[in-house]
């Protein structure tokens, strides 16, 4: 079994070349529109930021200021790139790395078009190759993005770390309680999901929403949607949870010692999970590429192919989700600390715990044939025995604080 | 080789590429841009003053009581993914099964909830 | 002082006792930290001296000074009608309010009194001053606590104001408009009119900042019950002002002290919170601008005909004595004590600042808050850096 030890299996006995530059192609394709996506995102977030507080935006660099992303990027090589004295060399040059790469990482993972309708499971034919319109579909593809997304924030925790300053340490270390936090929140709310869809492959999850009605957002029950949102915000420390770098209280946070391009790469990581995010809430819970279709009516968009008519579906459902990123920035003010951790532990684990559970009970039911309703009163009853005990818990340490006589 | 590992190379192969990228990136401007560093430049940021004491001062505790937390989460999802996907295969049995191991997670929060740790002072 | 209500104090305490419990053997060292004099929150320079105990604040120094101008010293070496250009400086947003007191000192000293329309029109203003102040402090108030839009609307809003105020003075921010005996100039046509549709827009951008702001569950849960400051204490530490206001003193130089103004003429009211707490700082002012607007249009209904001089010498001398006027200016108490020989400048000049004393409270008030509550109580108890610095 000699192929075993190749770099690539595509590479061993027979080459065949076009599987080879099919992949090749989709490497520097994604690449591509990652890349573009992003520096997109970050017009799209001034221009309608812009637009929300009675200001123009940027209008100078191309038409509508398109290439105002491109132009701050030029500006950014001229400039001098700074080590701070008191730094740790070696970390402090890693971590824009560390950002930047697991921010394409994730993208990989996400279905980008493809035709799921009928028995076609989302497979596009491209130069006489069965393939899909995604760059990797692993069959663990969710545990993939979970595990990306945690390796997301090595990046910043140790950007703040070998600064060797105090704004960007204070930021490193909100940054990874907070990201730790909201880990656990997410992985349970995606746990839902996976529930109802039976699979951990995107592109699985993806075929199984095949019309409005089987979209998981509705599946699950709402709540998973909402706690895996505001996981996500967390997540991405986007306002109202962008504590990481809350400008009035610590400057740039864990990025106030960057200069230059490895500012960029920060920034760019940062954006280019947004776009990321967005693309995961949609494949999750909305159904990726598929097209909206009630019933045997299905929304087409006419001359276009049905495979690229996929990625038109993506990119409106994903500028959707994009936008209320925006709207949340340009209308919620920050959260306090403690109060991010409060929601983060005291709220959303235990809601996502709950729902996980009364999901499954309902599912098992369903299949095992018990009476639907005995069921769920129930799970119900159990889930109000847990909610009373952590009720207690709060008394007791509510109890607690009145006799210290803590404010918080 | 199978399918199965195949597509995990094509990541490794996207996050050479985005590696490359940043690489690049960042050589190019290693090229361009002006490197005249001063003592005072080079001073770490403390809102215009010089800075006072070490950058690495100790911080708090909590921080790690909350890391400590979620490597049990994070290990409890580690159970639940794949009861989740096999959710049939398990029936009743599993969901009893999946209850006690939520329910003995859920003591666990209580209990640190009790104990004052989840309050972030 | 720690009898008086000292919650924050014992609140610190408390929890190092409730930390001591949770690590008894893991004891963090402290971290000093500076913010400031350049750190997006003290927008100016500022400096406060923080040492830290993870987020927590264990004690405060603010150190001021960074941008002193020695306006005090200046002002002998000026003449009379010179001084009003310095003093314009001091609270650099609602400048025309700086000058009235001293004006209104030296013609105390001189023993003369503005004409009826002059102090009309010095009293709108005035409250066009305060309302182009403490507008932007509402806005601002979302910047500081991470909500970027709500600025945008106050400049926009703000900007009618200044229009207003450059129409009558010449001068959008520092109009030195203010003359011993009355007024540089009349009104120009139209200006009144002009005023009552500003007056409904400020109105309609106060609803728009309460609903935005002051009505969100985010900014509330991070405003109330965040740096209180009890009554007893605010007096102690000679806070005036909406920050004394809020603190449940009902206290406000317009009403309680006679000048040439035109405050008694209108109808008003003096808006007090009890609560003390950030929130009831900001909320004090937002009504106030409210309160604002309605004597601008009462007065802009009522005001008399006539001149706006009176007769007074070509080259201003002060006759010898002492005179102190204070009055109500955005930040607070402001009061210029003014000596005079005899000669054309005056011999010294006292001045009393509102914000340099709401600042003094700090050390108190920050000891065992968090990191991100500096920035909110800060933000409410709303200080100009010249104010402070002059």
């Amino acid at each position: 079994m000699m192929y075993n030890f190749a770099i690539d299996p595509l590479l061993t006995g027979k080459v065949l070349w076009t599987p080879l530059l099919i992949v090749l192609l989709k490497v520097v394709v994604v690449f591509a529109v990652g890349l573009v996506a992003t520096m997109l995102m970050v017009w799209f977030e001034r221009k309608v930021i812009a637009g929300m507080q009675n200001r123009i935006g940027p209008n100078k660099a191309g038409p509508f200021g398109i290439l105002q992303t491109l132009a701050d990027g030029i500006k950014l090589f001229f400039k001098e790139d700074l080590i701070p004295e008191r730094s740790d060399r070696f970390v402090f040059k890693l971590a824009p790395y560390l950002a930047f790469v697991p921010a394409f990482l994730t993208f990989a993972i996400i279905p980008l078009g493809g035709d799921f309708r009928g028995d076609n499971d989302g497979l596009v034919t491209w130069f006489g190759q069965q393939t899909r319109v995604q760059l990797a579909d692993p069959p663990i593809g969710i545990l993939f993005a979970l595990a990306i997304s945690s390796i997301a924030i090595y990046g910043i925790m140790l950007a703040g770390w070998s600064s060797g300053s105090k704004y960007p340490l204070l930021g490193s270390v909100r940054a990874s309680a907070q990201m730790v936090s909201y880990e656990a929140a997410l992985g349970l709310s995606v746990a839902a999901v996976v529930l109802v869809s039976g699979t951990l492959s995107t592109s699985g999850i993806v075929a199984r929403q095949s019309s409005l009605g089987n979209w998981n957002v509705i599946v699950t029950g709402i709540v998973p949607f909402f706690i895996f949102m505001i996981a996500a915000t967390a997540e991405l420390n986007r306002p109202p949870f962008d504590l990481v770098e809350a400008e009035q209280e610590l400057v740039g946070g864990f990025n106030t010692e960057y200069a230059s391009l490895r500012f960029a790469l920060f920034y760019l990581a940062e954006f280019m999970n947004t776009v990321t995010m967005s693309a995961l809430i949609v494949t999750l819970f909305f159904g990726g590429p598929q097209p909206i279709s009630v019933g045997s009516l299905t929304v087409d968009i006419p001359i276009i192919g049905n495979a690229f008519e996929g990625t038109i579906w993506l990119l409106l459902k994903v500028l959707v989700f994009l936008y209320i990123y925006v709207w949340f920035r340009a209308t919620l003010p920050r959260f306090r600390y403690d109060q991010l951790m409060d929601l983060g532990w005291k709220v959303l684990i235990p809601a996502s715990l709950g729902w996980f559970i009364l999901l499954a009970a309902q599912r098992v039911g369903q299949d095992a044939g018990w009476d639907r309703y005995v069921v769920t009163i129930a799970t119900v009853l159990i889930l109000l025995v847990c909610y009373s005990l952590l009720a207690l818990a709060q008394r007791t340490s509510e109890n607690e604080r009145k006799r210290d006589g803590v404010m918080f | 080789m199978s399918e199965f590992l195949r597509s995990y190379l094509v990541v490794v192969w996207f996050g050479l590429a985005a590696f490359l990228v940043g690489s690049l990136l960042l050589g190019i401007s290693a090229l361009l841009r002006p490197n005249n560093p001063t003592s005072e430049k080079l001073l770490s940021y403390e809102s215009g003053v010089d800075p006072v004491g070490d950058g690495w001062s100790q911080s708090q505790i909590r921080y790690y009581v909350f890391a400590l937390l979620f490597v049990i989460f994070d290990v409890e999802a580690v159970f639940i993914f794949p009861w989740a996907t096999q959710l049939e295969r398990y029936g009743g049995f599993g969901l009893v099964e999946m209850a006690v191991f939520v329910a003995v997670l859920v003591l666990g929060l209580v209990y640190a909830w009790r104990k004052g740790v989840l309050r972030w002072v | 002082m720690t009898l008086l209500g000292d919650r924050q104090q014992l609140s610190y305490i408390a929890s190092q006792a409730a930390d001591a419990r949770v690590n008894l053997e893991l004891e963090t060292e402290g971290m000093t930290l500076n913010i400031g004099p350049q750190h997006p929150a003290t927008h100016g320079t500022l400096r406060i001296i923080a040492r830290l105990d993870g987020e927590q604040v264990v004690w405060v120094d603010p150190s001021c000074g960074y941008m002193h101008r020695g306006y005090e010293k200046l002002t002998e070496v000026r003449t009379y009608p010179q001084v009003t250009a310095l003093v314009n400086r001091i609270d650099w947003l609602g400048s025309f309010a700086n000058e009235v007191p001293f004006i209104l000192a030296a013609e105390k000293l001189m023993g003369i009194e503005a004409p009826l329309r002059a102090q009309h029109i010095r009293t709108i203003l005035f409250e066009l001053s305060r309302i182009a102040n403490v507008s932007l402090f509402l806005g601002d108030l979302g910047v500081q606590l991470g909500a970027i839009t709500p600025v945008f609307m106050a400049f926009r809003d703000r900007e009618y104001v200044l229009n207003l105020i450059e129409g009558a003075t010449g001068g959008r921010f520092h109009p030195n408009f203010d003359r011993i005996g009355g007024l540089k100039d009349d009104l120009p046509a139209g200006w009144l009119d002009e005023t009552r549709t500003v007056m409904k827009k400020l109105r309609r951008f106060c609803d728009e900042i309460e609903d935005l702001l002051f009505g969100n569950e985010i900014f509330q849960s991070r405003t109330r019950g965040i740096g209180v400051i009890p009554r007893d204490i605010a007096l102690q530490y000679g806070m005036s002002g909406a920050n004394l206001r809020a603190s449940g003193v009902d206290w406000d130089l317009r009403r309680d002290q006679s000048l040439p103004m035109a405050w008694d003429k209108v109808d008003w009211k003096v808006w007090t919170h009890p609560d003390g707490d950030s929130f009831a700082r900001c909320w004090v002012r937002l009504q106030e601008v409210r309160e604002s607007t309605r004597i601008v249009e009462q007065l802009v209904d009522t005001i008399p005909a006539g001149p706006v001089m009176t007769k007074v010498p070509r080259i201003i001398k002060v006759p010898e004595g002492e005179a102190w006027v204070c009055t109500e200016n955005p930040l607070g108490e402001m009061g210029y004590y003014v000596v005079s020989q005899g000669d054309l400048g005056p011999f010294r000049v006292k001045i009393r600042s509102a914000s340099f004393n709401n600042m003094s409270i700090t050390p108190w008030l920050l000891k065992g808050v968090y990191v991100p509550d500096i920035v909110t109580i800060l933000a409410s108890l709303y200080f100009i850096l010249g104010d402070i610095d002059r």
